[in-house]
């Protein structure tokens, strides 16, 4: 098989962790992400990390701002509902800057919803899960290769803005199997030292204290535009997006994740029968690659956004063009029997093409 | 070499097993593959379904919606997939669980195999699945069968590895069925 | 004739000499010292950390010298334990109340008491919700009046006080459960060496150690601070009975 491995996205996404020096794993059991948290209890032990079963998702990411709080590189992973309940410590994390990495392998919902793929968490995601106002840095694979490459990079991220970073993945991604090409993690020379964390005072002259609560005058406000330049900073350096044919484009498709995925089917047959047709692919969707969308609707000022939710990042598209393009929406919500096919977003192509 | 597949039938039957079988065997060749399951929160007894794509570009969607090669494995799957059935496509059922089909197509090429009855003259009515898969195999070239072969020992776990000689030899029923037998032939 | 000075009474060398936020008559200034005289028994302040939750204790970081990690509301087990799986050799507490530790963080405290995770709990139960205002508490005793049980606490719709330290007692990760008062001389001292004790069972690997200190919230039971010390025993004692309910050092 050369170095080809044929691997399952949730292990992929486990397996990048790892490699990446993750040594913490606390989670808790629901579909469709199980593979992650048995792949980490089979796995962790190996490698002389450790992993805890949680009695629920909130003493998970508890544990994970504990164990990011102690210097550890640690992950969580979950899905729709168990995300839910991790946005307490989602906004815990973000207000007292801890890093670490949250997997969702989204399904349908609202409520219990169905364990086939959506994308309806995207707002969750992207907008902050919980309170207060913060922002995670969210990537968006689209392959098992590629949650397996920011798998690695998510801990990078995490620790060099000291803030959580979320894979948002879905079920589709998450039970989906096809050939990655593993590699060796090499950790940037420029991380920052981590000389924040608790570990016991030891020798400094001062104790570490990992905190959000802000009572002195002035000192949240303060510590808000702090957040606010950090998430600036993220903007400027951390936006990925991948393009493709934009030039000559009548046509622009976006889609991120599995609707991508799915959507590079469509535009290759559309391009077959002679469209010309763009793609543009974010691949961090917060931040969002808002210069993108701005520049290629400079030139192609019709946009097809393709989701599999009833419309959530077209909003974030329509920001950016700024009334500059026609952005027009197709999704479906997910659930049992509702994956769109190819063929099905190929003939939105054709109808948006024309008019 | 490219090829896309739907494969169907009983929960049990072990449809994921060669949908896993068919994409690890086109990688061990150097293809690029894809399979993707449909699943219920059942393990057993439900349907299962799965797609698999083989390409020797880049793949897109995992998912189609009209597949050229439909292995279908029982009644309820033949209903829910045979008019799916891409014009041109080929259809590959077992007709020990399958009595009728829904509807006529001239536009496919149509093979009945018999897959249970072959499972119990070898001996395992489990390998219902290897017969059909080593089948699909000879009758579109799409994978060779020292490639399944060689994939059984990556995806079967490690308890199921005894079986790998009798896997082995249903792989090769199947693909002689092809070979031999005039209903094979279109 | 040379006369030598020996020191009786020192602040705590962890304490830091910030004056607390504390009301006048709140037990939770001895309770802190009882803590850290503690650590500095062991002498592991340059290894202890402690965990911080929601409630009037929250401002822990401001009074303690050691490193400090501040949970969500209820989560102080569960973010001790994600700390102390980074640091196994670290000395953790956590130091939570009534509101935090019985009622919204119950499941991870019974689950961090269940593993078995080597911290030592620090349990102030003064029978209201003091950060807040003085709402009714899973321990707040039938008939006691609060802002939220205005009519007193009808145990036919609110349910019964809960007793953790019993209750605590009763799972297999525990390695030692008591209950203690801090409300005369005699008792504050027998608090210290039970407090101690807790922090010599994690030192020692010995389990979970759990210690619930029976306080005084003067300001939200609308007492002086003498009314409120002598509530403790008048009134706290017969429901929930000091003792140690789980030592597994001492064979029975």
């Amino acid at each position: 098989m050369n170095n080809r491995l044929f691997v399952k996205g949730n292990e992929a996404v486990a397996m990048g962790a790892i490699e990446a020096g993750c040594r913490y794993y606390f989670g808790y059991p629901i579909t469709p992400q199980n593979d992650i948290p048995e792949y980490m209890s089979r796995e962790m032990p190996k490698v002389g990390g450790f992993f805890l079963q949680a009695e629920s998702e909130v003493a998970a990411i508890n544990m994970v701002l504990g164990a990011g709080a102690a210097g550890g590189r640690v992950m969580t992973s979950s899905s729709g509902p168990g995300i839910s309940l991790k946005a307490e410590g989602m906004s815990f994390m973000a207000g007292s800057e801890v890093p670490a990495v949250i997997v969702n392998m989204q399904r349908p919902g609202p409520g219990l919803g169905g364990i086939d793929a959506s994308q309806a968490d995207y707002f969750q995601a992207v907008k902050g899960a919980g309170h207060g106002g913060y922002r995670l840095i969210v990537l968006a694979p689209w392959s098992v290769q590629e949650l397996y490459d920011l798998g690695m990079l998510a801990f990078d991220l995490a620790d060099r803005y000291r803030t959580p970073v979320m894979i948002l993945g879905d079920a589709m991604l998450g039970q989906m199997k096809e050939a990655l090409i593993p590699h060796s993690y090499h950790r940037p020379a420029d991380l920052p030292e981590k000389d924040w964390v608790v570990c016991g005072k030891g020798r400094r002259n001062h104790a570490n204290v990992v905190k959000s609560l802000m009572l002195k005058d002035g000192e949240l406000e303060a510590h808000n535009w702090h957040l606010h330049a950090k998430y600036d900073l993220i903007k400027q350096r951390e936006t990925r997006c991948a393009t493709d044919n934009l030039d000559g484009a009548e046509l622009l498709v976006t889609a991120f994740g599995c609707a991508a995925r799915i959507a590079r089917t469509a535009i290759d047959m559309a391009r077959g029968e002679g469209m010309k047709v763009g793609m543009i692919r974010p691949v961090t969707v917060f931040p969002f690659p808002s210069e993108v969308y701005l520049q290629a609707t400079a030139r192609t000022p019709k946009v097809l956004c393709i989701e599999l939710n009833n419309g959530q990042m077209v909003e974030d598209v329509r920001l950016s063009v700024d009334r500059q393009a026609d952005v027009r929406f197709y999704g479906r919500p997910g659930g049992t029997g509702s994956l769109p096919t190819p063929e099905e977003l190929l003939e939105q192509i054709r109808k948006h093409y024309k008019d | 070499m490219s090829d896309n597949v739907f494969m169907a039938g009983y929960g049990g039957q072990g449809i994921l097993v060669i949908g896993n079988l068919l994409a690890c065997g086109a990688i061990l060749e150097g293809h690029n593959a894809s399979y993707f399951p449909a699943y219920g929160p059942e393990k057993r007894g439900g349907s299962a379904m799965c797609t698999v794509i083989v390409a020797d570009s880049e793949i897109g969607s995992p998912v189609i919606g009209r597949p050229r090669v439909a292995l279908l494995l029982n009644q309820i799957a033949m209903d829910k997939y045979f008019s799916q059935i891409k014009p041109g496509g080929i259809c590959l059922y077992n007709s020990s669980l399958v009595d009728h089909l829904p509807s006529q197509r001239d536009d496919l090429c149509l093979i009945a195999m018999p897959a249970n009855e072959m499972a119990y003259e070898i001996g395992n009515p489990r390998l219902v699945n290897m017969l059909m898969l080593g089948a699909y195999a000879e009758k579109t070239g799409a994978v060779r069968l020292a490639s399944l072969k060689a994939g059984l020992e990556l995806i079967l776990p490690e308890r199921n590895k005894r079986f790998i000689p009798a896997n082995v030899e249903a792989l090769d029923r199947g693909a002689a069925f092809v070979r031999d037998s005039v209903a094979a032939a279109c | 004739m040379a006369v030598s000075v020996q020191p009786v009474f020192e602040r705590p060398k962890v304490l830091k000499t910030t004056a607390t936020h504390y009301c006048a008559g709140c037990h939770h200034g001895i309770v802190h010292r009882l803590v850290a005289e503690a650590i500095d028994h062991f002498g592991v302040q340059d290894r202890t950390i402690g965990i911080g939750s929601v409630g009037c204790s929250v401002l822990l970081y401001e009074y303690f010298d050691i490193d400090v990690v501040e949970a969500p509301h209820g989560r102080a087990p569960a973010v001790g334990t994600g700390v102390k799986r980074v640091h196994p050799d670290s000395v953790v507490f956590t130091y939570q109340g009534d509101g935090d530790l019985a009622a919204i963080g119950t499941a991870e405290i019974i689950h961090a008491a269940n593993r078995g995770e080597l911290m030592t709990v620090i349990f102030l139960n003064n029978t209201t919700y003091g950060m807040t205002g003085g709402q009714m508490a899973p321990t707040t005793l039938p008939g006691q009046v609060t802002t939220t049980s205005p009519y007193g606490r009808d145990v036919k719709v609110e349910g019964y006080p809960i007793r953790m330290a019993e209750l605590i007692a009763m799972l297999g990760g525990t390695g030692f459960s008591a209950r203690v008062a801090v409300d005369t001389p005699q008792r504050v001292l027998e608090a210290g060496k039970t407090i101690r004790k807790a922090f010599g069972m994690q030192i020692e690997k010995q389990g979970f150690a759990f210690v619930e200190v029976l306080g005084a919230c003067p300001t939200n039971w609308g007492m002086s601070a003498l009314e409120a010390n002598a509530r403790v025993s008048g009134e706290m004692m017969g429901y929930f009975p000091l003792g140690v309910y789980k030592d597994i050092t001492v064979s029975a």
